[in-house]
Order: structure tokens, then C-alpha cells, then sequence
């Protein structure tokens, strides 16, 4: 599993972190997101969905949250 | 037997063309139109830092409930197209405080934002073996940056040349590479023009689409009257014209107040507020009321003792003991901290001219 931490920073800047982290990655890969933006919950699934990758778990502990995503092919 | 045809043109030659999306009607009507004609459309979003969509609903907790959605990402999914936003917010700074073409009504430098953003699709699609550009461009939308005579210098200016094509206004353009090659079908592209919306909101019922954006001042907070008049105060005070994405997200969030040329107070309007403000307590001198309750304060600038007290009667104005005789106020710098017992200051003793 590779880690994003992208804490603190504002939406769409943890969707931009997400699709360059992702873009050195191979499909089958899993990829853990922790933000702090709520926006989060709906852009990156939306991301995700728009470009082919599955959005695993999608959570929120303590105000943090937290996507595991699955690269696709 | 013509609907084969088309299908094995299509498939042997399939162009591709890039999309600038905005979220807006205007952009995603125009990638639909070119979808439509069988072209492999992906989509381009451009943060700037400055753009509407995004981030403020992280900060306050009333937006907090209903969090907004990306309109970018979302018209991309409605078309079925792929979206690559890309951050250029170092980049975009040079734009915004040397454009080339001035201002719009407000800090928006409009026509060096559509020539900068086109020109870098441009580089994206050489990167990536794309052949043309589409923007929702449409002459005489915009008092500043689409306008007739506009359009050949954003074509011209961002190196794009006649790979730009405006599919909802071709029609009143001189033709482009992609009509000429016959890559897109001249006649199947649009004549919209002026400031009227009826046209787009035609097409796109006729294309089934409903619930899409409609901002009111354009793309980004540059447009906003409020927002500018803050940069700007930003950029007198400090003597320079420069920012960095943390003063770009200060100037969205709580009250500003500047008694002094020297320093403005960052006032929490509500508990989001207070709690995104909480983040930048390292880097800013904060003041906070002990006695009573009240907001988490930010100073940008210099203070002196003076200024100080001054500023924490500011912020006990805005605690819950406003009316009182006293108010502990404790400021803190770098860790450490003073506190001050002051008068609130009378609400006709707060300048209006104080306010950013
Ligand atoms: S409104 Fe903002 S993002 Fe849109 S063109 Fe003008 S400056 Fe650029």
C-alpha cells in the first residue's frame, strides 16, 4: 500500500496530489489518501470514476479522512 | 449503409481534441458538441488558486453540511470524458500581477488567464498526441476576454493558432485547422453570439442536460468586487505586488480589519472559521479573549505594544464581552505569550475605512 498524506491541504489540490501520485503507479495498485478537506468524499470518488479507478474504502476518523483507492487499467 | 460509413471513417481516423473545462454550461456544451461528432475528447481544469470551486466549503461549517460539488469533475463525468486538472499555481502568479492586457472590472486579468490556460493545453496536447483544443468560448459572452476582436489574439497569443476551435461560435470565425481537414463538420458546429444565455440553455436541453452550474461572476473569486479589494489592500501594504497560496486562502476567511497601514486582524466569523484559522497559528502573531468568549484572531504585519493593545480592543469588540468594562485578551508570538486587559473599543470607535 502506498501513502498519500495530504492533511490540510483544500480541495481540488488532494485530487490533484492523487491523479499525479497515481499516474506512477501500476493497475492492481492500492493507494491510502488522508485529508482533512471534507470535499474529499465526493471529489475523489468522482475522479476515480471518471478515470477508471475503484474507489476501495472511503472513511472519517476524528475529522480525518481517508480513501483507499485501486488503481486501474 | 451510411451509418457504416461514418462508423469506419470515424474509426480510422479519430481525432482528438483537448477540452478546457471550467465547469461551467458553456464548456461542457462544447465538449459534447465535439463528442457528438465522433471526436476522442479528454478534458483540462486549471487550478489557480483563486478558483471558486474547491476549498471554501472546507472552512466554514454551515457549507460544511452540504459540501459543494467540483463542477469540473462533474461535467467531465456527465460527458464520459476523462479530467486532468493541473495545478498552476505558481505559474499563474506572473498572470495575475503582470498581465499584459490589464484588468477586467475587478482583479481579473481575464484575457492573459484565456491565453495562458489555452497555451498550455496547447503544450499538453503535443505532450500527449492530441490534435486540436476546444474552449466554450462564445463572441460577445464576456466584456473582457470574448469579444470579437479577442479571439484571434487568445488564438494567436497562446500559440494555438487555428488548432483553437470554439465549437458553440465557429460559424462567425474564419475556419480552422480541424474544419479544413474535415476532422469536424463545419455545419454541425454553432453561430452564438452577445451576452444572451438562450441559445446555451437550448442546447443543452437538447442534449439532456439539467442541473448544471451557473455561476454568477465567472470562474474565480478574481471577478469578486469584495476579494479584490482585499488583494489589493494585501499587495499596498507590504509594498509589493506578490502573494502566496496561503494569503490567496486568508483572503476568503473571517473579517479583515486594518487600523494600520502596518497590520490587519484576521477575525473568525464562526466556529469553521476559528478552526481553519487554528492551522495558521504558527506562522501569525494570534490573540484570543480569556475572560470572555470570542474568536481566534490573526495579526498579518508588524505590532508594536501599542498596536497590540489596540488590536486586542479590537477583538474583545467581537467577543461576548463587548459590553463589558474589561477584557482579558492573551496575544501569542512564536509560543510565547502576554495578556492585555482592555476596554472593548465602541462600535463607532472601528473606522468603516478600517474595514478591507
Ligand atoms: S474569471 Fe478568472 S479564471 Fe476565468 S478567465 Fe477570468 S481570470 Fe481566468
Amino acid at each position: 500500500m502506498i501513502e498519500l498524506d495530504v492533511r490540510r491541504l483544500m480541495c481540488p489540490m488532494p485530487v490533484i496530489k492523487t491523479q499525479d501520485r497515481i499516474k506512477t503507479m501500476a493497475p492492481g495498485e492500492h493507494l491510502r489518501v488522508t485529508c482533512t478537506d471534507p470535499g474529499v468524499m465526493q471529489d475523489i470518488p468522482a475522479w476515480c470514476r471518471i478515470n477508471g479507478h475503484t474507489v476501495l474504502t472511503a472513511e472519517e476518523i476524528d475529522h480525518e479522512y481517508s480513501l483507499i483507492i485501486e488503481v486501474g487499467g | 449503409m451510411r451509418f457504416r460509413l461514418n462508423v469506419e471513417k470515424v474509426m480510422a481516423t479519430q481525432r482528438k481534441a483537448v477540452a478546457l473545462i471550467s465547469g461551467g454550461l458553456d464548456s461542457l456544451l462544447a465538449a459534447k458538441v465535439m463528442l457528438e461528432q465522433g471526436v476522442h475528447v479528454e478534458g483540462i481544469n486549471f487550478y489557480t488558486g483563486f478558483c471558486v470551486e474547491g476549498h471554501t466549503h472546507a472552512i466554514r461549517k454551515k457549507d460544511k453540511a452540504k459540501p459543494k460539488r467540483n463542477n469540473a469533475l462533474w461535467s467531465a463525468e456527465k460527458l464520459g470524458i476523462k479530467l486532468h486538472i493541473i495545478d498552476i499555481i505558481e505559474e499563474y502568479k506572473d498572470v495575475l500581477i503582470n498581465p499584459k492586457h490589464g484588468y477586467g472590472a475587478n482583479m481579473n486579468p481575464c484575457l492573459d488567464c484565456k491565453i495562458f490556460m489555452v497555451g498550455k493545453a496547447k503544450e499538453w496536447a503535443e505532450e500527449n498526441g492530441f490534435d486540436f483544443i476546444i474552449t466554450g468560448e462564445v463572441i460577445g459572452q464576456r466584456p473582457m476576454s470574448q469579444r470579437r476582436e479577442t479571439m484571434p489574439v487568445i488564438s494567436e497569443e497562446s500559440g494555438a493558432d487555428d488548432r483553437l476551435l470554439r465549437p458553440l461560435c465557429a460559424q462567425n470565425l474564419p475556419e480552422t485547422l480541424p474544419e479544413r481537414e474535415g476532422w469536424v463538420n463545419r455545419d454541425e458546429l454553432y453561430d452564438f453570439s452577445g451576452r444572451t444565455r438562450k441559445p446555451q440553455m437550448a442546447l443543452a436541453q437538447k442534449f439532456g442536460f439539467d442541473d448544471y452550474a451557473q455561476p454568477a461572476g465567472g470562474c474565480c473569486f478574481l471577478t469578486d468586487k469584495a476579494y479584490s479589494v482585499k488583494l489589493t489592500d494585501l499587495w499596498a501594504s507590504r509594498g509589493k505586488r506578490d502573494y502566496e497560496i496561503d494569503d490567496i486562502m486568508l483572503l476568503k476567511v473571517g473579517r479583515h480589519i486594518r487600523p494600520k497601514p502596518h497590520f490587519k486582524l484576521i477575525i473568525a466569523r464562526e466556529e469553521g472559521e476559528n478552526n481553519f484559522l487554528q492551522g495558521y497559528k504558527k506562522q501569525f502573531i494570534t490573540l484570543r479573549t480569556m475572560s470572555h468568549k470570542g474568536p481566534l484572531t490573526l495579526l498579518d504585519g508588524k505590532a508594536s505594544d501599542e498596536d497590540l493593545k489596540l488590536a486586542s480592543q479590537i477583538v474583545a469588540r467581537f467577543s461576548q464581552g463587548r459590553d463589558a468594562e474589561a477584557v482579558d485578551v492573551e496575544v501569542t508570538e512564536k509560543g510565547v505569550s502576554q495578556s492585555y486587559t482592555v476596554t472593548p473599543l465602541k462600535p463607532d470607535e472601528i473606522e468603516p475605512s478600517w474595514r478591507v
